[in-house]
């Protein structure tokens, strides 16, 4: 079972890097990972998707939490959220299996964004599993192509967004 | 169009205005190709630069300037490998959390990306060596990033910060904005501490039949040394001082046990484990300090107070967590136990008048006593008799080895700041940088660099900046013409295969110093070194004494790797014969 990390942070240079190179020099490998702009463009959220013990992954988001670019670092695992990715899929196959594929894309709610001669693109978004499992459907229809986005996550509950608040100069020393 | 009253600055001036505003009066440095412009404005400003021979060594040396006064230290090098020697004196800063700015010049903004000559990815490589990093993009955003850098590298859990600045900022020309707030939504500072927390604390204290006071170098980075006494002496606890922390409760203090950890003392490490209460203080239960951590302190409860949240619960979960600065949380459990001290303090007084039968038994059973020989100069011997000089007051910067354990065992320090060692990373080479920036910082104080013949020899390009300055640092060479902590490892685990850890070759120190112009010495008898240290630090200028100790000596207690800190191994084993 996976876990997802969610992020709000100062979009500026470097800043993703400090956040992925607390896992990585760790050994952790980053499962997935998304990263956009918030309504408020000079932040964003990201997403990222572990695998990594829950003690060892509370120890790690206390160390993003103090990066000085990171507002807040949340572990989404045991608290209510939503996560969702979004998948491109291109099949390629014979006009005749055209009408099944169709069909399968309606139970699962995936929607056509490309046809052509060879095949069809379609894109579905879900939960990891259900992803998943419509990737295993496509399968049975001829050689796939697939690219998933990752997951986003977004809590369900309020947390207190606790920001720092501006601090004062103090008077410059005089040099000696 | 607004009346600029500001001259016109370039970008260099800039950075130096900055630095001026923030009370810099001395920066450590060496120049290159990209600092060119920089070092044309610091050829005539007030700000004193004082060239290093090696830019590793600037990083120490603002270290050594930064450990002895408390004030942020700074250190500048030009790209690429300016910058890439830079890298283990930051890691060393962050490790034992010291305020450190390091200034770098890149290459032009244009010219980023490109493998341009001395380019390096400075900006990328010293993200995971600092606190943070800043790579200015515009002369505008100079002032406010420079303030900065200074801010979060002195506040909070302190740290190395480092600016790199593309040469053509440095040319550029504008006017300086005063720089009036820092505004950092992201960057949490906990001071107070909670109260109900703290309140808590103090209760658990009166309640502890064994309570043991844990202090590390928290308490010197927070300047709480004087809360620190006041709280031993109200719960007349007995303390230990980590290797960071030493100073921080007085040696010479009644309650003040010694350092506990691998090479601690008998009585540190088992009140450690004794205790019922431990009262941890800006430490961060480190593997040198807890040894196997499944069998640390395993009958007492922790109280952890300290600055950054991510050390609380890292290695040892406590009882009762406390984040805030370590000055004001110490204040407020102090007015605590005093509001309860007549109502508690007799409840367990029997018990912890057991206590400390306990503990001052253990302290007379293994005492931590320096060894002596007639025929050969003991290097406990040695830190006995700089001791006997320092009386507690001088400032004794360390190399990393086993001298720097003896030192640590043997020389008092009566206060904080006096102590200066590489503790976290255990940089060789660290002592005698750290010395120059520590006389810089200090220039009427008594400074030793204690260094082993090894550290020694990766810092002797700093022995042209000392006889540039006159600089009187005492340079004393415990030289036993081994790798020492290598080589008792390689006898003690490794069936004393001893490989790789002969120093042979080391230059005659008379001749070495004398070529740069100063007095040098060596003593192999121990009947020379009282009066050979006295005349060391009667001498005007620097010294350099080096000192041929025996060659065997191993660090007594030592805790194995992987052993519980009760698992201490007291004395040698049986003589072994050492095979070349």
């Amino acid at each position: 079972m996976l876990q997802v990390i969610s992020l709000l942070l100062e979009n500026k240079p470097g800043a993703l890097l400090r956040v992925t190179g607390l896992l990585s020099a760790r050994g952790y490998n980053i499962e997935s990972l998304t990263v956009a702009r918030t309504l408020d463009p000079t932040l964003s959220r990201m997403s990222i998707v572990v695998d990594v013990d829950a003690t060892l992954r509370a120890q790690v988001i206390k160390q993003m939490n103090k990066l000085v670019n990171v507002l807040q670092a949340i572990d989404l695992t045991d608290v209510p959220a939503v996560a969702r990715e979004l998948l491109l899929l291109r099949v390629r196959a014979p006009l005749e299996h055209r009408t099944a594929i169709l069909k399968e894309a309606e139970i699962f709610g995936a929607r056509v964004v490309d046809s052509s001669a060879e095949g069809v693109a379609l894109e579905a978004t879900g939960d990891s599993e259900k992803v998943e499992e419509f990737i295993d459907v496509m399968r049975a229809y001829g050689e796939i192509d697939v690219t998933r986005s990752g997951l986003v996550a977004a809590s369900l509950e309020h947390k207190k967004l606790k920001l720092s608040p501006p601090v004062q100069k103090p008077e410059p020393a005089t040099v000696k | 169009m607004p009346v600029q009253t500001a001259p016109l600055l370039s970008g260099a001036l800039m950075l130096l205005e900055c630095l001026v505003r923030e009370g810099v009066d001395c920066i450590f440095g060496y120049p290159g190709g990209v600092t060119l412009p920089l070092y044309d404005a610091l050829y005539d400003h007030p700000i004193r630069h004082v060239l290093v021979r090696h830019e590793q060594n600037a990083c120490f040396a603002a270290e050594g300037y930064a450990r002895s006064t408390g004030r942020v230290g700074v250190c500048c090098a030009t790209s690429g490998p300016g910058a890439t020697n830079l890298v283990t004196g930051l890691v060393d800063a962050l490790m034992d959390s010291i305020p450190v700015v390091a200034l770098t010049g890149q290459v032009s903004s244009k010219l980023i990306g490109s493998d341009a000559f001395q380019e390096a990815d400075t900006f990328g490589i010293t993200r995971s060596c600092t606190k943070h990093n800043f790579l200015i993009k515009s002369l505008a955003d100079l002032p406010q990033v420079l303030h900065e850098a200074f801010y979060l590298a002195a506040s909070g859990r302190p740290g190395p910060v480092l600016v790199d600045i593309p040469k053509d900022i440095f040319q550029a020309q504008g006017h300086y904005t005063p720089v009036n707030s820092i505004h950092l939504p992201g960057y949490k500072v906990y001071t107070e501490g909670h109260t109900g927390q703290i309140r808590r604390a103090a209760q658990m204290m009166w309640e502890a039949e064994r309570p043991f006071v844990y202090a590390g170098g928290g308490i010197i980075h927070g300047e709480a040394s004087e809360e620190l006494r006041q709280l031993v002496e109200l719960l007349d606890a007995p303390a230990v001082c980590t290797l960071m922390g030493l100073g921080a409760l007085p040696s010479t203090h009644p309650n003040f046990i010694s350092m506990p950890g691998m090479h601690g003392s008998y009585a540190a490490n088992m009140g450690m484990t004794h205790a019922d209460l431990l009262i941890a203080i800006g430490v961060r239960f480190d593997d040198r300090v807890t040894g196997r951590l499944a069998a640390f302190a395993p009958h007492a409860e922790v109280i952890h107070v300290d600055i950054d949240p991510a050390e609380i619960g890292k290695n040892r979960t406590p009882e009762l967590p406390i984040v805030g600065d370590a000055r004001r949380v110490i204040a407020k459990m102090n007015k605590f136990l005093l509001e309860t001290r007549d109502e508690m303090q007799p409840r367990n007084a029997a018990a912890r008048r057991a206590w400390w039968g306990q503990v001052n038994g253990w302290k007379e059973e293994h005492p931590l006593t320096p060894e002596f020989s007639d025929d050969e100069i003991k290097p406990q011997h040695l830190m006995a008799e700089i001791d006997r000089i320092s009386n507690g007051e001088a400032i004794v910067s360390s190399d990393v080895g086993q001298h720097q354990m003896w030192a640590a065992q043997f020389i008092r320090f009566n206060k904080p700041r006096l102590w200066l060692n590489s503790g976290g990373l255990g940089s060789m080479g660290f002592g005698l940088p750290a010395a120059v920036g520590a006389q810089f910082a200090n220039p009427d104080k008594l400074v030793f660099a204690i260094v082993g013949d090894g550290g020694f020899q990766m810092s002797v390009p700093e022995l042209a900046t000392i006889a540039n300055h006159g600089l009187p640092v005492k340079i004393i060479v415990s030289n036993n013409g081994y790798l020492g902590m290598v080589r008792q490892w390689q006898e003690l685990f490794y069936n004393n295969r001893l490989s790789a850890v002969t120093l042979d070759g080391f230059p005659d120190a008379e001749k070495l110093a004398g070529a740069y112009g100063f007095k040098g010495r060596t003593i192999e008898h121990p009947r020379d070194l009282r009066a050979a240290l006295e005349a060391a630090v009667a001498e005007p200028g620097p010294y350099l004494l080096n000192v041929r100790v025996s060659p065997y000596e191993n660090v007594y207690p030592m805790v194995p790797s992987g052993g519980a800190i009760y698992e201490m191994v007291l004395r040698p084993p049986e003589p072994v014969e050492a095979s070349r």
